[in-house]
């Protein structure tokens, strides 16, 4: 026994690793990489990524190997991958999902059989409130976070009326909801359009025909596009503005849309521009690495990946020690890029959120620049009800 | 009323896209009797290939033309390689040729452009908006692709009836052993009439363009529409295709519009908001089911 503990040292001391740094940690991403919405798993998956290769194939000094699957935003191909992950691969550790529709029939298989799950991107109040799950950890955002910030964003902008429309289905009635929450003035419109719409001329007529003051939309991907383009068209650019959470306006859609988005508001919890040293080492690294400017799906991943490093260093990579390795996830011992960043009691974030607006950049195109603080550490409604 | 009146021009606008895809499913579908689930492909190639060549040169015109060859060529080929295959198979064989062939279009157009949207510019002569009565401002883009849709329309009738291709195309849908017996090459014709339908959704495509994003998949969000339209109108008749794209055109368009706040009157405003745009975007199938049950072959059967 003697012996071979010290040959086992011997060996340790010889190699100067540790043991467990010869079998990488596995992790599991289940994202969206095909259709029109592929572009929001694309940069999770690559800030994911980038986090991995900035620490030379591991995170948090621990080797790990990274499984990507594509769930196709079908619910029903999402919960296979997560059974052939966890009963073939032996995954443990998952991450990625873009949609909540997706994460809905998902997680709970990977919570059940006991792994973790931390999410990148979508966090539906049912995993929020009373469903919450001491193996859920959410880097992002509660979903109807976003939306309080535009909220909020409103109000403080002095708004008194607004007009509100969203896809009609769960996330677009939360959106909704989540406005109305931190919105104090007059709703005088609300249309619920359907789902993969693309064509607006209907909406844009009663949009003008009410004469709100504002216009919050949560048109995510394709629609947005459409939906801006066709605002423009219409002329209301220029005489109702718009308040709009990220989702809206997230930078492929910038780019999209062009100079017609010049003055919108956005709320956001991240920006490009943030001032912090973690953020301006994966602004650069970023640009090094795919010279495209980075979405705040690309960001979630990275700070996924950086939340996941922390827990593997301070648990030597030992994700099997659930409870050890849940404590240290809890601490969210990492540099967020957005700043200040902690866990509250539902494993949701507690976080700021800021006022962004479009301007013209350096090159003459429009950039989202920061322009003030909207809320500050601000966690979820729902919060309250969950119990562990 | 004016908001009316820019409801309508609205719904109208949303037909003539319609009428364009639905022009040429419904020759394919009628004269050669095969159901062509890639008929939005083509309209995607379309949407593609004008927005990426109109962003390259900067000519917006350039752009129509090269997406007018693009879906002409695209479908031309599709029915010389592929659909040709398919005239005497099952229905199902069709259906799961074609969808196959959804799939390798939009993976093509993935690997070709990336998974993020394209976005054409408006050209510079349609952009902005032009006031048509006190109170009624229309955007000039839209207003274009309403005339383009009614030129096309009027052309494809004074092809269809004046002219000799016209004629076989007449005579192929009726009778095409007939017409093979008299000597006319039917497969050529039959490519012809295939390459005119993918020329007309290329059409709808590159005018989509700059109004819609281009992206993966944006033939599929309008297909089953499409199909709505040429089953209301009558299997094969361009002239039913016509009236059923403006009547579903304006019929959606204004449910949407009108239909929640009708319901504001009878129930609480969140519900009727949820009800209304649900009824809404079941209402073309619901007008499709009426007219089925009063007239099982379409408003116009048959007869071009």
């Amino acid at each position: 026994m003697l012996r071979r503990t010290f040959l086992a040292l011997a060996a340790t001391a010889l190699m100067a690793l540790p043991v467990q740094a010869q079998e990488p940690v596995k992790i599991g991403m289940i994202t969206t990489l095909s259709g029109p919405a592929g572009y929001l798993g694309q940069d999770i998956r690559d800030g994911f990524k980038l986090a991995i290769e900035m620490d030379g194939g591991k995170l948090g000094g621990i080797p790990v190997k990274l499984k990507i699957e594509d769930d196709n935003l079908k619910p029903g191909q999402g919960k296979q991958i997560a059974d052939k992950m966890l009963n073939n691969e032996g995954i443990k550790l998952f991450t990625g999902i873009v949609f909540s529709n997706v994460a809905g029939a998902t997680v709970p298989d990977i919570l059940d059989a006991g792994a973790f799950y931390i999410g990148p991107n979508a966090a539906p109040s049912t995993f929020a409130g009373k469903g919450c799950d001491k193996n859920y950890f959410i880097v992002s955002w509660q979903n109807d976070s976003l939306h309080e910030a535009a909220g909020q964003l409103a109000t403080n902008l002095g708004y008194k009326t607004a007009f509100v429309l969203a896809p009609n289905y769960q996330a677009g009635k939360d959106a909704i909801t989540g406005f109305k929450r931190y919105f104090k003035g007059k709703i005088v419109g609300e249309i619920y359009t359907s789902l993969g719409q693309t064509d607006f001329a209907a909406e844009m007529a009663q949009i003008r025909a009410a004469k709100p003051e504002v216009v919050f939309q949560f048109e995510p991907g394709g629609m947005g596009i459409a939906f801006m383009r066709q605002y423009e068209q219409a002329g209301l650019l220029k005489t109702v503005p718009m308040v709009l959470s990220e989702p809206s306006l997230d930078a492929v859609i910038l780019k999209a849309v062009g100079s017609a988005a010049l003055g919108l508001n956005v709320a956001a919890h991240w920006n490009t521009d943030f001032d912090n040293p973690a953020n301006k080492k994966f602004m650069a690294a970023w640009t090094k690495a795919y010279n495209r400017v980075p979405t705040y799906y690309a960001s979630q991943g990275y700070d996924a990946a950086l939340a996941i490093g922390a827990a593997l260093k301070a648990t030597n990579g030992d994700v099997a020690n659930a409870d050890a390795f849940r404590d240290a996830m809890r601490k969210a011992d990492f540099q967020s890029v957005r700043g200040a960043f902690k866990f509250g009691p539902n494993q949701h974030p507690v976080q700021n959120w800021y006022a962004l607006k479009v301007e013209k950049g350096a090159d003459g195109q429009p950039v989202l620049k920061t322009v003030g603080e909207v809320l500050k550490d601000h966690g979820d409604a729902y919060s309250a009800q969950c119990k562990m | 009323m004016a908001l009316f009146l820019e409801q309508l021009l609205n719904g109208l606008q949303f037909g003539v896209m319609l009428f364009l895809l639905a022009a040429g499913l419904t020759l394919i579908f009628g004269i050669m009797g095969v159901i062509n689930l890639a008929h939005g492909s083509i309209y995607m190639v379309g949407a593609y290939a004008g927005t990426w060549v109109a962003m390259a040169t900067g000519s917006f015109l350039l752009g129509v033309l090269a997406a007018l060859a693009a879906a002409a060529l695209a479908g031309a080929a599709m029915e010389f390689l592929i659909v040709r295959r398919l005239y005497k198979r099952d229905p199902l064989d069709q259906v799961l040729a074609t969808f196959a062939l959804i799939l390798i279009f939009n993976q093509l157009v993935t690997l070709l452009f990336g998974r993020q949207p394209l976005f054409a510019s408006m050209p510079s002569l349609l952009g902005g908006s032009v006031q048509l009565l006190p109170g009624l401002v229309y955007p000039v883009y839209r207003l274009a692709i309403i005339v383009v849709g009614l030129l096309v329309a009027l052309g494809l009738y004074l092809m269809i009836n004046r002219t000799r291709i016209g004629m076989l195309v007449r005579a192929g849908s009726t009778n095409r052993e007939m017409v093979r017996a008299l000597g006319v090459d039917i497969r050529m014709l039959y490519t012809v009439v295939f390459g005119l339908g993918a020329l007309l959704a290329g059409l709808a495509g590159v005018m989509a363009g700059p109004i819609l994003a281009v992206q993966v998949g944006m033939g599929e969000q309008i297909l089953i529409t499409t199909f709505v339209v040429v089953v209301v109108g009558g299997v094969g008749s361009i002239r039913g295709a016509f009236f059923a794209s403006l009547l579903l055109g304006v019929v959606d368009t204004l449910l949407r519009a009108y239909l929640p706040s009708m319901l504001h009157h009878i129930m609480a405003v969140s519900e009727a908001d949820a009800l209304g745009s649900g009824i809404a975007s079941m209402g073309i199938y619901l007008l499709m089911a009426v007219v089925l049950l009063i007239r099982p072959k379409g408003l116009f059967v048959s007869n071009l």
